[in-house]
């Protein structure tokens, strides 16, 4: 990542997120909103997937969108961005055109990304538009009331993997988005959490500096209050214990190359990662986790950390 | 010596090359591309219109449907003048953003070779899949030959930047869309002149920021909903001038119903596209020769339905019958034409017998003389239940 913002000194101050959108209190993805709207800067055309942002963002006649915004269904997002992106360039050639250097955004959730669009997603990446694609994660549809996703970690509580006698919340792992994105071979993929607004931003920058080679894709973390059942005043907190127990790590894959950033590049070494459990216990969709089933989450991190470590010394 | 001005260009295209030329005509900007028989030579032409530097446009190589639609709303949403093309199971994958298309008040044109769905599969002609999006809020054409494909698709982007509506071109999969008939092209600067490039007022711009696409509570909705009623309402008119307009200025123009021999016509047939409209017309001679005042009445603009001039035509028959190529399964009728004009007599009071026939389905032959056995049928006793001819019983 190249290093636009040194300090909290050097964050845009200019804010493109308008107040009095209907995002609950204490929501990740407003936060990642308000600083993704700073960071891309005015001239820029966002395209939004359906998802708890847009219901809560565009309440007709009001907008919290600053920028030229496009919502038009849940799986197509990346379609419609593909779209814009290619009538700039041809109006471009034509001299239709007035805006200058405008750059293509998408905003879209863990169901708009992993499940229902994962296909326009892939389409999106394999013709190369020149697009940076936001995906914040929250690990459920959260705007339909919490079921789960192709996201949702195992174990994890929601309305569709309840917690019972037979089965205790959901069964299977979470999905790989970012080694599905990767494998598309795009110049700059990253992840990317709301506890750490400085990596953040200067990824979001990076990787729409970058959408001049080609599609760029950001995997950001936000928790959810209602969803994760924990305060509103511990999102932050909550997002910092995902990177600090090694669950989220924070990395990049810059063209063909993995590099792990502060703090995740400590934790190959498994003494430097608070238990997982310190993640987990603050959060009501994991209350009803047995020591051994945290055992196995904690073996399956392991398991994930020596993929990072491989594709590390790529 | 003799100089013989060359103004007039005449082509031997299939429906598809036709409707290609007019694209490239149109000086379209961004086109969405996916394959779909019948559709494909479309997109193909037009791949080698930009491979060549004819056309000044971006491809598009979606991976869906679904996507193709979506990708043209992005790009006409960000300005673009946009075309896209598919049939079938290709326009049912789309079907979801058909209705936003048209409320987000896109002008979007998309060619559509009609074909039959599945199941069982088939590539063969008939109209169920631009009947399944007759609802969806497009302009919806239905043109019968590769000459009128070409008019019409240059028709339909005028329309559609008047009115701010989507446009569906329809005609005859296979039947129409890969039969060569000779085209008359129009100068293409003439057409870019007819087709002006407008300053929409609202598109994705950072220098004039607007929100498309956002939730509506039920105190807004309704009214959005209604605005498409009146913008439909509309497009009857301007289809109808940009007609006469490009009538005056290439010198072909087609109305909203085409009609045969409908003049002193008892017996008419009413029905739509290339096949059905042309072998009823040679039934119609048929059944004059034979004593019968036979007439034909073709449906070329589908949606906004033309009402009032389809009844007119039919003011003076007897009893007519609507032949309809598509099923529309458990209805009080089977065919969809016939639910519109019964709806229309109905509406207008005008009452006389009216038969449903249901015919062509997956492209089933659809012999003149069955048309003939129509005119017959009407005359001596038109039938009360959907007549399903040509099917094996």
């Amino acid at each position: 990542m190249k290093v636009y913002f040194r300090t909290l000194k050097d964050l845009p101050r200019e804010e493109l997120f308008a107040p009095g959108h209907r995002m609950c209190a204490g929501c990740g993805a407003a936060i990642a909103m308000r600083w993704i709207t700073k960071t891309i800067g005015p001239n820029a055309i966002i395209a939004n997937a359906t998802g708890c942002v847009e219901v809560t963002t565009t309440p007709y006649p009001e907008t919290a969108w600053m920028h030229p915004y496009i919502h038009v269904a849940f799986e197509n997002a990346a379609a419609v961005a593909s779209g814009v992106e290619a009538a700039i360039k041809t109006l471009k050639r034509k001299g239709m055109w007035d805006a200058g250097d405008t750059k293509v955004v998408v905003i879209a959730g863990d169901g708009g990304t992993y499940d229902i669009g994962l296909q326009s997603l892939s389409g999106m990446l394999e013709r190369r538009h020149g697009v940076l694609y936001i995906l914040y994660d929250n690990e459920a549809y959260m705007n339909t009331g919490i079921q789960r996703s192709g996201s949702t970690p195992k174990y994890a509580w929601t309305t569709t993997t309840p917690v019972g006698t037979a089965v205790r919340g959901k069964i299977q792992w979470k999905k790989d988005i970012m080694g599905i994105v990767m494998a598309h071979r795009v110049p700059y993929a990253a992840t990317a959490s709301i506890a750490y607004i400085l990596d953040m931003v200067n990824k979001i920058k990076t990787a729409l500096e970058y959408t001049e080679e080609g599609p760029t894709f950001l995997h950001i973390y936000a928790p959810c209050v209602p969803g994760w059942r924990y305060p509103e005043n511990k999102t932050v907190e909550i997002a910092r214990l995902a990177v600090e127990t090694g669950y989220f790590p924070l990395y990049e894959w810059d063209h063909g190359k993995l590099r792990l950033n502060p703090p995740s590049n400590n934790h190959l070494d498994k003494t430097k990662r608070k238990p997982l459990k310190e993640f987990l216990k603050l959060q009501g969709r994991f209350a009803h986790l047995t020591d051994e089933e945290i055992a196995e989450l904690e073996e399956e991190l392991d398991a994930y950390w020596q993929y990072l470590a491989k594709l590390q010394t790529l | 010596m003799i100089q013989i001005q060359k103004t007039r260009r005449v082509e031997a295209l299939t429906g598809n090359y036709a409707a290609a030329y007019a694209v490239k005509a149109a000086d379209v900007d961004v086109i969405a591309v996916y394959p779909i028989t019948p559709q494909t030579t479309i997109v193909e032409k037009l791949s080698e219109f930009v491979a060549n530097g004819e056309l000044n446009a971006e491809l598009i190589h979606v991976e869906s449907e679904h996507s193709a639609l979506s990708a043209v709303v992005g790009a006409s949403a960000a300005g673009a003048r946009v075309f896209t093309a598919t049939s079938s199971q290709g326009l049912e994958l789309a079907h979801e953003i058909l209705h936003i298309a048209s409320a987000m008040r896109l002008p979007i044109v998309m060619a559509v070779p009609t074909r039959a769905i599945s199941a069982p599969i088939s590539i063969h002609n008939d109209y169920s899949d631009v009947m399944n999006a007759r609802d969806t809020g497009w302009v919806i054409y239905i043109a019968a030959s590769a000459q009128e494909v070409y008019d019409t698709i240059i028709q339909a982007y005028r329309v559609a930047e008047t009115v701010n509506l989507p446009v569906m071109v329809a005609y005859d999969g296979f039947l129409i869309s890969h039969t060569v008939e000779p085209v008359e092209l129009n100068n293409e600067e003439e057409v870019r002149r007819f087709l002006p490039r407008s300053v929409r007022p609202y598109t994705l711009n950072p220098k004039r920021p607007v929100t498309m696409g956002p939730l509506a509570s039920p105190d807004w909705y309704y009214e959005f909903k209604y605005q498409q009623v009146l913008a439909m309402k509309e497009a009857y008119k301007v289809v109808k001038d940009v007609d006469a307009l490009y009538g005056e200025k290439f010198g072909r123009s087609y109305g909203v119903v085409e009609t045969y021999k409908m003049e002193d016509a008892e017996y008419a047939i009413v029905t739509y596209g290339g096949a059905a409209f042309g072998n009823a017309k040679a039934a119609v001679d048929i059944a004059r020769e034979r004593g019968i005042a036979a007439g034909v009445v073709r449906v070329r603009l589908y949606r906004p339905f033309p009402t009032m001039d389809v009844l007119k035509v039919l003011e003076g028959v007897k009893a007519l019958a609507v032949l309809d190529r598509a099923i529309m399964f458990g209805s009080p009728a089977e065919g969809p034409l016939y639910k519109d004009i019964a709806t229309a007599m109905f509406m207008h009071g005008v009452d006389k017998p009216a038969v449903n026939v249901i015919h062509g389905i997956g492209q089933r032959t659809m012999y003149v003389e069955d048309m003939y056995k129509i005119y017959t049928m009407l005359r001596e006793n038109p039938r009360k239940e959907v007549v399903f001819m040509g099917v094996r019983v």
